[in-house]
């Protein structure tokens, strides 16, 4: 059984939201608010009654409160209906945390919530990017969250013999493409990207950390759970993805893979990788950052959207850690343990979910002209 | 030991995030204290596991500015009493 998760610690909450909201108000809600004010401010995208309703919000969650809603069923069963707070159902569903944001910071535009497992943030970004790219929308504030490290979480993955159990070494838990992997390891956290129409940016006059160039969404019809041998569908969603782009598979430098420790995604990811590059699939870095945050869930494809920006904007691959003994099917480019220099011009975020999933973000460093 | 009065309070500051100067006798939840009516619902959940007490639906669509929460756990009180 496992005994281990990426709990989020260190983190106050009270430069964000109040007493009471933090009361009331399920962790990941509180997660979206704090992200969401954080990446506006660094953004310098100021919304007003002029802008109001071209700017929308779409945070992703795969659960929502589940930790809540565990704890509003033990206060249901032990003093009664009369004693559960106001704010239980509220604080459940997924999509408080893009209303809560909405009316924080006053964006009247499109608002939503993907749920769609573990490529919810994913899928929100990539369906902020449609709505500005549709002209529905100037700017969006898009990813995902997830609190959901409570025992409910854990004895369901469990259940599904989803998660390591290397509860010894919890650093070394979530090794990616190794031959010693024996799980994923759930964490917690949120990810949020501002997405702005390009010419609005450049009349701002802003920092572009990169530029968001398409997005591939493609379901495998197979199995609710564990992706098909070759993972075509994720493999398609690669293609797709580039293909909006404009991008060649020769053009990408680095592929933020969904890589979640377990034993047959990694294997099937990077059968899928091979497909999709041929043989330059040898000569791009691939890496799973899940191995130093675990497995975010639905808050993935938002954490990692944002570490795929960093890489562009910063020229650096982050690692693969824990990868001691690489499998022997996973022979690519991993950047093994430590991070590396590297201009990266152009590259994939790959976010795969249960019920067949597959999101895949193609990010493009920005070149004026 | 605090008073009622003290202790109801010190759970309007707590639960609606007020300070005392604003929590007078007078003070009305709604159009004073800034809640909504998921607020007062709270609110009277806290009373009512402070004070030992129970307060009806009827009673709660009753219950407007901070002289009403005190006046109806000194009545609540007075009956258990």
């Amino acid at each position: 059984m496992t005994r281990i998760a990426g709990e989020l610690k260190g983190f106050d909450p009270l430069p964000f939201v109040n007493g009471k909201e933090l009361r009331r108000y399920d962790d990941f809600i509180i997660y979206s608010l704090a992200c969401a004010a954080t990446a506006l401010e660094d953004s310098g995208f100021k919304i007003d009654s002029r802008n109001a309703e071209r700017v929308g919000v779409i945070i992703g969650s795969g659960i929502g409160g589940l930790g809540t809603l565990e704890k509003a069923k033990e206060t249901l069963i032990q003093h009664g209906p009369r004693r559960l707070s106001p704010f239980a159902i509220i604080s459940v569903l997924a999509n408080t945390a893009s209303g809560l944001v909405s009316a924080r910071c006053g964006a009247r535009g499109p608002i939503s919530c993907t749920v769609t497992a573990c490529s919810s943030g994913a899928n929100a970004v990539g369906d902020a990017f449609r709505l500005i790219a549709g002209g529905q929308a100037d700017a969006m504030i898009a990813g995902g969250a997830e609190a959901a490290v409570c025992p409910l979480m854990v004895a369901g993955f469990n259940a599904m013999r989803a998660l390591s159990t290397r509860n010894d070494e919890p650093e070394k838990a979530s090794r990616p493409f190794d031959k010693g992997r024996d799980g994923f390891v759930a964490g917690e956290g949120c990810g949020i990207l501002i997405l702005e129409e390009l010419s609005l940016a450049l009349e701002r006059g802003v920092k572009i950390y990169a530029e968001i160039a398409g997005f591939g969404l493609t379901s495998d019809a197979y199995h609710v759970a564990a992706p098909p041998p070759g993972h075509e569908g994720a493999a398609r969603s690669m293609e797709l993805a580039m293909k909006e782009a404009g991008l060649a598979p020769q053009d990408i430098d680095y592929v933020n893979a969904h890589g979640t420790s377990t034993p047959l995604n990694d294997i099937y990811e990077v059968q899928a990788i091979k497909a999709v590059f041929g043989e330059s699939a040898h000569s791009i870095a691939v890496s799973s950052t899940k191995s130093m945050t675990g497995h975010l869930l639905g808050a993935a494809g938002g954490l990692e959207a944002v570490i795929t920006v960093k890489a562009i904007e910063e020229g650096v691959l982050p690692p693969t850690v824990n990868l001691d003994n690489p499998d022997d099917e996973c022979d690519l480019d991993f950047v093994a343990h430590r991070a590396r220099k590297r201009e990266v011009k152009a590259a994939l975020s790959n976010t795969f979910g249960f019920g067949g999933v597959n999101a895949v973000l193609a990010f493009k460093k920005y070149a004026e002209g | 030991m605090s008073t009622i009065e003290e202790k109801v309070i010190e759970i309007i500051m707590e639960q609606l995030g007020v300070t005392k100067e604003e929590c007078v006798p007078e003070a009305a939840f709604i159009d004073d204290l800034g809640a909504d009516s998921l607020d007062i619902v709270e609110l009277i959940m806290a009373m009512e596991e402070n004070f030992g007490i129970e307060i009806t639906d009827d009673e709660l669509m009753k219950v407007r500015t901070v002289q009403d929460v005190i006046d109806f756990i000194k009545k609540k009180r007075g009956a258990l009493n």
